[in-house]
């Protein structure tokens, strides 16, 4: 079954709006990095969303308490129904099913919580904050926004997740009682995030994110959300959705990544959506390319968007239909398989129809799919 | 009574029949079906004081609990166990006792439930951090380790498997809602064998979060008692592996239950409160009832969710009375405590052993019912019964409602 991109919405540090932030990655705009301190001294960069990225999220009750993960969704969630042309009403939420991809969760509110254990006892914990760390606490405001009584389902994983979800939605759209699938991936920063993806070495101290560089030089977080709308019919098609596989070490990424590449560059691939973001994914992807489709473009939105884990993967289809859609790629993001993977020199591109988004993500688990243009 | 449109569930004129054709299970009632079909016809309590953090300044100090000794034999893999989380080494067990039914089962996907998997991790790095810290842990591999899905990978990597990965995160109804969308996977056709279950761990922030509510008892947990004050938390892991019932026939595979019917709600009441109607557990239990073409009389027995707190009891309990004429009803929770995402696996391994042999799963610490439910609750002694259908529902914060309809393999 092959079901197709009926909407999209996103928020992401070079703001909201689908067509305006695409328009800014054409012209070679890169979020900019803003100093995250932390209460231990030490402060990392980080993507943030600006403000005014989110204003337009509604006055809904289920929003006064919730943290910005929540309006991040909500936005992005709106806009790409909006996208669709589909109003939510008693009928259309009975036959719209939600998947929520989400990676470090509620991470502001949690640490908040924990926070208040720690430091003064159980007794000081807040019975307000603590549903709202919950993982499909999210995923529970826009159900409740939208109006939506069926089919919601949260699912946690790496960068990955966000590709599971969109197969889970595949899955749940096998049922006729269902016309839409509304999937979204969010994820909110904090210093806690990047002093923990520190320890684990794969941030970098400044920007900007590297894709491709040899050494990898590590990754900067950020934070968004990134909105589909499957239906059975849309002008950019999911021709093909990998289910995924998972890899033990790091270095053992690259055969998982080559088996996801193996299943969807059959046949032509004209453009590849790469999850590279300047660790070990890199190298990994790099190889997978040189097999399986050397011919394509390589596009490597988070160079500019930085690394977001829940996000990332919902917002490399968007550009990967972008692409496809406008026949146009960020040129200051394409990268050549020319002696090994470097920056591309800007040239015309020829007709994109295909595109495949590879997604490795940083804790085991691989995914990907194949976009076609109509 | 007109059935409302339900979505979630497929309405193929000719579906799949799904099989399920191996078990794991450990939770507080034991390690693996034997011990658990012991404690649960023993009624056994098996709540006791946390041990595992402080709950000094807690309400609450109990909940059911998976001893560490017991989890020594995960480390059987080629896996350093004490690299491990302890929820990893739970669900290892568990994954080691259903393959070990089913030797050569290659799920094309794996879908479990958890709603915070290796959490405690998260809070000895958050303590680390606040120089309070005891383990020995690095903090990368605290990191690593933490996130709700590595006990999933964990688990597969110990025993070859390399399945993706959906890990369901819908709060309390995780578990049977991973059951009930693997049901759905194989049911359409699209996959032969899906493993699906669930898994999570006592962790102390979540310990203090459901204290916060006061969801959580300093009793007993009392389930449907008009006198039930709360919950106690549990812990554990549960696998069922998922068959296309042909094949598993064909192959001559021991079928131990079937699974026939799926049905899943949103309510949108609270985030934390059900619709004191019912109406979200009540959408939940007619899809499934829709999904598996049955009528609720066929039902012989309902798992409750029943986490005695006063809210969820009372609007479960409206939507069974007025669904079902007096079917039998217990929730197990009162031996073992809620565990969470794990809770719904678990208790559908409980509802396989009750339709094995043929007898009703106590609702222990059972005094007097609510005077506003009608309900036949299987008070505190298990019973004998005859049972060939068996409902289990699962509830969560969020506002998701899962139910899941089993059936005996008939001789």
């Amino acid at each position: 079954m092959s079901l197709g991109i009926a909407g999209m919405g996103w928020v992401t540090p070079l703001g909201s709006g689908v067509a305006s932030v695409w328009e800014r990655l054409l012209s070679g705009e890169r979020a900019t990095a803003e100093l995250v301190s932390s209460p231990l001294g030490r402060s990392c960069p980080m993507f943030r969303v600006p403000a005014d990225a989110t204003a337009q999220a509604p006055a809904h009750p289920r929003l006064r308490r919730s943290s910005i993960i929540s309006r991040f969704a909500v936005v992005a969630g709106l806009a790409a129904l909006d996208d669709a042309r589909l109003r939510i009403d008693s009928e259309t939420a009975a036959r719209t099913a939600l998947v929520f991809a989400v990676s470090n969760g509620v991470v502001i509110y949690t640490k908040k919580f924990y926070h208040e254990i720690v430091e003064s006892g159980a007794q000081a914990a807040s019975p307000l904050l603590f549903p709202e760390t919950v993982f499909n606490a999210p995923a529970s405001h826009l159900a409740a926004i939208l109006g939506i009584t069926g089919a919601s389902y949260t699912l946690v994983g790496d960068g990955a997740v966000g590709i599971l979800a969109l197969r889970m939605a595949e899955d749940l759209m096998r049922n006729d009682g269902l016309d839409h699938c509304l999937v979204i991936g969010a994820e909110e920063g904090d210093w806690l995030l990047c002093d923990a993806y520190r320890k684990w070495r794969l941030l970098r101290a400044t920007p900007p994110v590297a894709p491709f560089q040899r050494p990898p030089k590590g990754t900067i977080l950020s934070e968004g959300a990134g909105a589909v709308v499957l239906s059975r019919n849309g002008s950019v098609q999911l021709e093909r959705i990998a289910a995924g596989t998972n890899f033990r070490r790091q270095r053992e990424a690259g055969d998982s990544v080559e088996k996801i590449f193996a299943e969807l560059c059959e046949g032509e691939t004209d453009l590849v959506v790469a999850s590279a973001n300047g660790t070990f994914i890199d190298a990994a992807e790099h190889a997978a390319v040189r097999r399986h489709c050397s011919d394509a473009i390589i596009f490597a939105p988070k160079g500019a968007l930085g690394e977001s884990a829940g996000a990332s993967s919902l917002w490399q289809t968007i550009c990967g239909a972008q692409a496809l859609l406008t026949q146009l790629v960020p040129q200051d993001l394409v990268f050549s398989e020319e002696n090994g993977v470097s920056k591309a020199t800007p040239s015309g591109h020829g007709q994109l129809r295909r595109a495949v988004v590879s997604v490795c993500g940083l804790n085991q688990q691989v995914a990907g799919l194949r976009l076609v243009k109509n | 009574m007109k059935m409302p449109e339900i979505v979630g569930v497929n309405r193929q004129t000719k579906a799949t029949r799904v099989a399920v054709v191996a078990t794991g299970i450990v939770s507080p009632l034991g390690l693996g079906s034997v011990e658990t079909l012991a404690s649960l016809r023993e009624g056994r309590d098996c709540v006791s004081h946390v041990t595992r953090f402080s709950v000094e300044r807690c309400r609450c100090k109990t909940a059911g609990q998976v001893p560490d000794a017991r989890l020594a034999g995960a480390g059987k893999a080629p896996l350093r166990s004490e690299r491990l989380h302890r929820v990893a080494q739970m669900l290892i067990l568990a994954l080691g006792e259903a393959l070990a039914q089913a030797p050569g089962f290659q799920p094309e996907l794996s879908v479990l439930g958890t709603t915070s998997g290796g959490m405690t991790f998260g809070e000895e790095y958050y303590r680390g951090l606040k120089g309070s810290r005891t383990s020995r842990r690095s903090a990368a591999s605290l990191i690593a380790n933490y996130t709700p899905q590595k006990a999933a990978m964990d688990a597969q990597e110990a025993f070859g498997l390399s399945a993706p990965c959906q890990i369901i995160a819908n709060a309390c109804a995780s578990g049977t809602n991973a059951i009930g969308h693997a049901f759905d996977c194989v049911r359409s056709g699209r996959y032969e064998r899906v493993l699906a279950g669930g898994y999570d761990a006592l962790s102390e922030l979540v310990f203090v979060g459901f204290d916060s509510l006061q969801a959580s008892t300093p009793e007993r947990c009392r389930p449907f008692d008009c006198e039930r004050s709360g919950l106690v938390l549990g812990e554990g892991a549960a696998i069922l592996l998922l068959e296309k019932f042909d094949r598993a026939q064909e192959r001559g595979a021991n079928i131990v239950a079937e699974i026939i019917g799926y049905g899943l709600s949103t309510d949108n009441h609270h985030l934390t409160q059900p619709n004191p109607s019912g109406s979200g557990a009540r959408q939940a239990m007619e899809g499934a009832l829709q999904s598996a073409r049955i009528r609720a009389t066929e039902i012989d027995y309902i798992n409750a969710h029943g986490t005695a707190t006063p809210l969820n009891d009372a609007a479960e309990g409206k939507a069974i009375a007025e669904l079902f004429d007096g079917v039998a009803v217990s929730s197990t929770k009162g031996m073992m405590g809620h565990s969470l995402g794990a809770a719904g696996a678990i208790e559908a391994i409980v509802s396989i052993l009750a339709l094995q042999n043929q007898f009703l799963p106590p609702n222990i610490n059972f005094r007097n019912g609510d005077a506003g439910l009608d309900l036949n609750i299987i008070a505190n002694s298990a019973q004998p019964g005859s049972l060939r259908t068996i409902l289990s529902n699962s509830f969560g914060f969020g506002g998701t409602n899962a139910s899941v309809i089993i059936r005996a393999i008939e001789a």
